[in-house]
């Protein structure tokens, strides 16, 4: 936002300062000459001419300034801009001097006092080029906060996202209400339960994002996680796991599928009142680990593209984090069914 | 004798609320409820004076739920979402207990409604149920005819007529009656979709084939389906406005 909105600003203050300059230095200018007893019209006639070349001067080096990124070796850039600036303008003053004036006496003071002039020229012209070269690194370095901190707050959301995702607190208290109503009918099955649930948790916590996992271990936590669910919902949920044994030695980034599982089972069992069919299928198709989860879903109830977004942008943003490709999640619809395929590329 | 219906989708989670309410002779269970469905039957059948209502349920929410029904009961919700608003909970004396829920956290919740006027709590729960349902972006509605459930989305209306105390709902499949007031879709309906033409009428902008004068001043929208609807004056700028955007 910053960057759209600089060029206009900065252009309105060089417009300014260029103001400021021209009626400055031909105020100035014709006071002092004024001074040293220069026919008024003279003095003011010299002063306009300098004013104007000086300002153009100003102008022209600001502009080439405009996209100059500050750095060391280009210090001598900037120095070549104003020294040559300076000489142009001062040669254009000299002979618009003697074109205006046809006098030569004014033509000998002029030469006289060329030292003077050229060193308020480059003076001025030296300080328009310093004042650019230091708004732009004003602006490098706000636009460099403005990034850094969106950065580090995407970064942040990212992390909590991350921790609620680990801690999954819906699935963890719905769970405990479970527990406590499982603990005085069947005691034995509350126990299975804790200790399925805190298998779950631990598995969970020890997870590194980076690491790959042999998929045996990463259905192995997904049957954690579906035994606790079938507690909940066993009455009408359905699981149907098939591992193709092409797929057994393949390699995946761990808790990649089980979100999507989680969508699968909560769209699944939220969107019909009747039993719910999950299908996994696991296989490995050329170097493509893939693994497919289908679920029934209703089309007029609501659209599962837009209410699971998160679940599945996440998915495919760790995808891509990790593989660099943007196409390892596909999702279908068809009929009454969704279908989520993620590919895992391997390492042959 | 207080008639009590459970309604929570997983049978565990009945079950404990069937165990607490042990202690309290005076509350009866009539039925226990997967979803929605059943319960706004089993409401009707009943007419119960509480019911331990669980938000997350298939297909229709328990706020759904409760929108639905003219006459609600008293309301005790059961849910894991701590982030459903608790402010709404609090300002009509509504209860809620978070899951996994405790027998002292139950205790105070009977206790609490036991003090309270029942007549009192129901008027709680319609309150609550309107401000709950304000600030919802509506995606879809639905309508009660006896014992049916209709769930319309908002992408199959046609256009929306007012009906009295009622507000009839058009598709392409036919028409519905919902309790409602047409200001309150004209509110909730995205205004780049729907334009409401007239007092009594709200269209959907892609629906309309033709715009032709009618009397003098007003005009009269023509529907894919032909169904001629009247434009008053306001309506027509409104809906210039609307087709210019």
């Amino acid at each position: 936002m910053s960057q759209s909105g600089q060029p206009i600003l900065k252009h309105k203050f060089l417009l300014l300062s260029c103001t400021i300059i021209f009626f400055g230095w031909a105020v100035i200018q014709a006071s002092t000459l004024y001074w040293y007893s220069i026919p008024l019209n003279d003095a003011v006639k010299d002063s306009l001419i300098s004013a104007f070349t000086i300002t153009v001067a100003c102008y022209v080096v600001a502009n080439a300034l405009h996209y100059y990124q500050p750095g060391k070796e280009k210090v001598i850039y900037i120095l070549v801009w104003i020294v040559s600036l300076s000489f142009l303008s001062l040669a254009t003053i000299r002979y618009g001097i003697r074109w205006i004036i046809p006098d030569d006496d004014y033509r000998l003071f002029v030469n006289y006092s060329l030292p003077l002039r050229f060193l308020a020229a480059s003076l001025l012209i030296g300080w328009m080029a310093i004042m650019n070269v230091l708004w732009n690194i004003q602006q490098n370095y706000s636009e460099y906060e403005n990034r850094k901190a969106d950065a580090e707050k995407m970064a942040r959301e990212a992390e909590l996202y991350n921790l609620r995702q680990q801690l999954q607190p819906h699935f963890l208290f719905n769970s405990l209400n479970s527990i406590i109503a499982l603990i005085t009918k069947k005691p034995e099955q509350a126990r299975t339960m804790v200790f399925q649930l805190s298998d779950f948790l631990r598995g969970t916590l020890h997870k590194d994002d980076q690491k790959l996992l042999n998929i045996r271990e990463e259905l192995e936590h997904l049957q954690l996680y579906l035994d606790i669910e079938k507690v909940r919902f066993g009455h009408r949920l359905n699981v149907i796991l098939q591992v193709d044994k092409s797929s057994e030695s393949s390699y995946l980034p761990a808790m990649i599928i089980q979100p999507l599982l989680e969508n699968a089972i909560k769209y699944g069992l939220y969107d019909t009142t009747g039993k719910v069919d999950i299908r996994i299928d696991v296989q490995k198709k050329e170097n493509l680990l893939q693994i497919q989860i289908k679920n029934p879903f209703d089309s007029e109830v609501q659209n599962i593209q837009k209410s699971s977004g998160f679940g599945l942008r996440s998915v495919e943003r760790r995808l891509f984090l990790i593989y660099g490709r943007t196409d390892l999640l596909q999702t279908k619809t068809e009929k009454h069914i969704f279908t989520a395929i993620i590919s895992i590329p391997q390492v042959s | 004798m207080i008639k009590v219906l459970l309604v929570d989708d997983e049978p565990l989670a009945r079950s404990i609320l069937n165990e607490y309410l042990v202690d309290y002779p005076e509350f009866v269970i009539l039925k226990e409820c997967n979803d929605g469905f059943e319960a706004a039957k089993a409401i009707a059948e009943f007419e119960p004076d509480l019911i331990f209502l669980d938000v997350q349920m298939p297909k229709i929410n328990g706020f759904e739920l409760l929108e639905l029904l003219e006459d609600p009961p008293a309301v005790i919700f059961t849910t894991a979402y701590e982030e459903f608003a608790i402010k709404a909970f609090e300002q009509y004396a509504v209860d809620y207990l978070l899951k996994p829920i405790s027998k002292t956290r139950f205790d105070k919740s009977i206790q609490k409604f036991s003090s309270q006027n029942i007549n009192l709590s129901k008027e709680g729960t319609k309150s609550f149920i309107q401000e709950v349902n304000q600030g919802n972006s509506l995606d879809r509605v639905l309508v009660r005819t006896g014992n049916n459930i209709k769930i319309i989305p908002v992408s199959k209306i046609n256009y929306l007529a007012a009906d009295d105390d009622y507000v009839c709902i058009y598709t392409d499949e036919g028409s519905s009656l919902k309790k409602n007031t047409l200001t309150y879709f004209e509110i909730n309906l995205n205004e780049k979709e729907f334009v409401r033409v007239h007092r009594s009428y709200i269209v959907r902008i892609n629906q309309i084939t033709r715009i032709e004068p009618y009397e003098k001043d007003s005009h009269k929208v023509i529907l894919k389906d032909n169904t001629s609807i009247s434009v008053s004056k306001s309506g027509y700028t409104k809906l210039k406005k609307a087709l210019e955007a």
